[in-house]
């Protein structure tokens, strides 16, 4: 009785299934935020098979991942952009692993009145040339931006595919995908983007150029906002990040969790970058 | 307007101000505790968290809390009052005394963010830490420590000089007198201090953001190795503590029920803050009493 | 404290603890201004442009000018988001340090002071949690704006300096002298003429160390004040615009910036603009204050 009173509490893991043999250590990940529900479920799957492995995984955007990763003080940095993309990140000695791709929605508070943008009104808001909702056929609303920080692959990846590299105007940010949901869903007039694995009912989901932000339009190429997700290692992984790797890249990932989650498998895309 | 008149309206005005602190107060507590509390149970406070699922607990975050300030005040402690002690009895106008007193007013004038980056670039870099409990216990070493000094200098000053004067008299050495006459009698008040000042570290996130992390392994207390990152004790593995967790929980916001956490987790906080309050008051007070004749 | 003749000296644990302490501070002023003068030595930024620049633009890439560190918009939002919090704390918690010395000190010893000390240990982060979930949404909805704001964040930082001001006030004001109570008693007047024209003016230096010592804390602060304020990189142009302070700028970047790199160097020249500024409030509260007032 004891023992089951112990094993009630998660801080006696011992209680569980052991096995003897196979991976063991400590890996810590952190990076992008829009990845970071697919590793963080991996992560639970692999730690649940292989009992004497902790794997931390962390946000803090792409940056951080990337920057931590090549200063060695985490193990694996996941960013939702090429390393050699981020500006004052040391590339040269990170090694690349893709392993999935998203797609990043429009995404603005469910009253501003308006279900479609055009690639151009969508640059005209973010550079702040359009500023009320109405102009765009909406409610009587002010366009409240809100960005992500400059350190987020998400939104690198935006400005890249979907503002054509046209810098936006200074406003409201905030550290991660979350909060850009919880704001969004908050604030009267506000619009921002988000990857797919964080779309839900809260926030209002633009259409771009009349193509919704969906798996199958990413896929075929006609919805162009989307990146591959990396995970760089600085050098090649050692055994247990190997091992790790090799676990997201396996089917039992990337049939099952990746497209459950709201990713897309690399192996689907039909075109290429 | 007659003078009379004024006065009592002042008075009144006093009184409101009083009043709304007090009422202010109560509000703030009400609604801390009460939107937190029911979340408040045993699974909560021993499970770890869980990053994207709902039901998540904070059992390493508490525990880091409590073992991060333990491994802190052991450093502080002895570091603190011994500065206190050359203030209180040894100092004078020179050069070391002045030099003293500004490391004093310039670490307690340094944003608790600029000392979690000293500890960043010192502790958790330089030294080679990582980011772990020890550069966490560190940082909030440097953090604490002039408020620890003022405490324990207000503390030893306040001993009445009739007892240094009486065991000097005797013949006893001053550094002797120090240590069996004055530092006893300064007892009370150094605990009551100590106390209230553990009450802040306890909360404090600032400096612990880049120092401590931002993350804590599954800790398990089964776990005998101290070199294991599982292990609770090892210094060397990341300490994200509560108050760090609320701030993180709230930036990163992917946990579907982040308010829950971050709710039960200020109650906690609080609750603790409370009881270290109350603490150090029934501390002094029975202290007090059991040496009365001081 | 008499002397019997020559002492020994302290013995060398107490001067070696007195000693670490000296060598701490003077390892933290070193480190960071090492670290924060990278961005004038070795990037080459004017001085001038950090401080009055006011776009930050770190991640400029060199096709389009090259890196712009401007610190303006960091630096106005904190010097008006403290400054606003000290002016809106202060006359309550002066008041509030009169009625325990003066007006009610059994109630005040018994009631207020224990309600200040408690205010004083609830930690930042619960603050700004409080802040988030209430002053936000609350001004978003009858004042208008986005709610993360200027005067989110000083109402937030206003609570949070009250003990602090309370405190040292309480302090100034039972140092004034009983004499000076007596004599205006004697005189006749009553409890507020006493107060206004005799007490508070005494007691004028203690009082004002008690607010720079405020302003001081509202300007270091950091979590509470990042999650309510908005953290957009433009000076403020009113009540209700989002600003972002020196201390969330650093929060928000120190964790995705290369060290070595412009971008953390300049958030580093951040670091050492506080260091100053916390220099330079420790010389005022000596102007104001007297000698070891700020320790």
């Amino acid at each position: 009785m004891m023992v089951s009173v112990l094993c009630t509490s998660a801080l006696v893991p011992g209680c569980s299934r052991k096995d003897a043999g196979g991976p063991a250590g400590s890996l810590v990940i952190a990076g992008s935020t829009a990845l970071q529900p697919l590793v963080d479920q991996a992560a639970k799957q692999f730690m649940a098979n292989n009992t004497r492995v902790q794997i931390t995984v962390n946000g803090g955007g792409s940056g951080a991942g990337l920057t931590q990763v090549a200063e060695g003080s985490i193990d694996i940095g996941d960013s939702d952009i090429a390393a050699e993309e981020m500006p004052g990140v040391d590339a040269s000695k990170l090694v690349d692993h893709k392993v999935a791709v998203v797609g990043f929605a429009v995404v603005a508070n469910p009253r501003v009145g308006v279900d479609n943008l055009t690639q151009r009104q969508l640059i005209d808001i973010f550079t702040g040339r359009l500023t009320n909702w109405k102009e765009l056929g909406g409610a009587d609303q002010r366009i409240v931006v809100i960005n992500r920080g400059k350190g987020s692959g998400t939104r690198a990846a935006f400005k890249q595919w979907a503002l054509r590299g046209n810098e936006e105007i200074e406003s409201m940010n905030v550290d991660s995908s979350g909060e850009v949901r919880q704001t969004v869903a908050a604030t009267p007039g506000a619009i921002s983007y988000l990857a797919f694995s964080y779309l839900d009912d809260s926030v209002k989901v633009l259409n771009l150029d009349g193509v919704a932000p969906t798996v199958e339009n990413v896929t075929s190429g006609r919805y162009p906002v989307w990146s591959y997700e990396h995970m760089y290692t600085k050098g090649d992984p050692g055994p247990l990040a190997k091992a790790f790797l090799d676990y997201i890249l396996s089917d039992a990932v990337q049939k099952s969790l990746v497209t459950r989650l709201g990713y897309i498998p690399v192996a689907d895309m039909q075109v290429t970058r | 307007m007659s003078d009379r008149l004024k006065d009592r309206l002042a008075t009144a005005a006093f009184w409101a101000a009083a009043v709304l602190v007090t009422v202010l107060l109560a509000w703030l507590l009400a609604w801390i505790l009460g939107r937190g509390l029911r979340y408040v149970d045993w699974s909560f406070l021993s499970f770890p968290p869980s990053n994207f699922e709902a039901g998540g607990g904070i059992g390493p975050q508490l525990f880091n809390s409590v073992w991060l300030l333990l491994i802190s005040m052991l450093i502080t402690v002895p570091v603190a009052l011994f500065s206190a002690v050359y203030l209180a009895e040894y100092s004078g106008p020179g050069f070391f005394s002045s030099a003293i007193r500004l490391s004093l007013e310039t670490l307690t004038s340094l944003p608790s963010i600029v000392i979690g980056l000293f500890g960043l670039l010192v502790f958790v870099n330089f030294a080679h830490l990582g980011y772990s409990v020890l550069a966490g216990a560190l940082a909030l070493t440097v953090l604490n420590l002039p408020a620890m000094v003022r405490i324990a200098e207000e503390a030893l000053r306040a001993v009445p000089s009739e007892l240094r004067e009486a065991s000097l008299a005797l013949g006893v050495d001053h550094w002797e007198t120090v240590r069996r006459v004055v530092l006893p009698a300064a007892f009370p008040s150094l605990l009551t201090g100590l106390i209230l000042i553990a009450g802040r570290v306890f909360g404090e996130a600032a400096a612990l953001l880049y120092t401590a992390g931002m993350s804590s392994p599954d800790i398990s207390f089964t776990e005998l190795d101290p070199t294991s990152p599982r292990s609770p004790w090892n210094l060397l593995r990341a300490g994200e503590t509560l108050a760090v967790h609320i701030w993180k929980v709230n930036s990163e916001g992917v946990v579907p029920d982040a308010r829950r956490v971050a709710d039960g987790s200020a109650a906690v906080l609080v609750l603790v803050v409370l009881l270290f309050n109350l603490g150090a008051r029934w501390a002094g007070r029975r202290m007090s009493r059991k040496m009365t004749g001081l | 404290m008499s002397k019997t003749g020559p002492r020994p000296g302290p013995p060398r644990l107490v001067v070696g603890a007195a000693a670490v302490l000296v060598v701490v501070t003077a390892a933290v002023v070193v480190f960071i201004a090492w670290r924060g003068l990278a961005t004038f030595l070795v990037n080459k930024v004017h001085p001038f442009e950090f401080l009055a620049g006011v776009v930050w633009r770190p991640d400029r890439p060199a096709a389009e000018g090259g890196p712009l560190v401007g610190i303006l918009p960091f630096l106005a939002g904190s010097v008006i988001v403290s400054t606003l919090a000290v002016a809106m704390s202060t006359p309550l918690s002066v008041a509030s340090a009169v009625f325990v010395t003066e007006v009610a000190p059994n109630w005040g010893l018994r009631v207020l002071q224990p309600a200040i000390e408690v205010f004083a240990g609830i930690p930042s982060v619960v603050y700004g949690w409080v802040g988030l979930n209430v002053l936000v949404p609350f001004i978003r909805n009858h004042l208008g704006g986005l709610g993360f704001s200027v005067l989110a964040g000083a109402l937030v930082l206003s609570v949070m300096v009250m003990p602090t001001i309370v405190g040292v006030a309480v302090d100034a004001l039972k140092a004034v002298p009983l004499e000076l109570k007596n004599a205006a008693y004697g005189l006749g007047s009553t409890r507020w003429q006493f107060i206004r024209y005799v007490l508070l003016p005494a007691a004028r230096g203690g009082v004002l160390t008690g607010v720079v010592l405020g302003l001081s804390r509202a300007f270091g602060e950091t979590l509470a004040v990042q999650m309510v304020i908005g953290n957009t990189r433009l000076v403020p142009r009113s009540l209700l615009s989002p600003a972002v302070t020196l201390t969330s700028g650093i929060a928000m970047d120190m964790g995705h910036t290369a060290a070595g790199s412009l971008w953390n160097n300049a958030l580093w020249s951040m670091a050492l603009v506080l260091l100053a500024t916390s220099f330079l409030f420790i010389v005022v509260i000596r102007l104001v204050g007297g000698k070891g007032a700020a320790g």
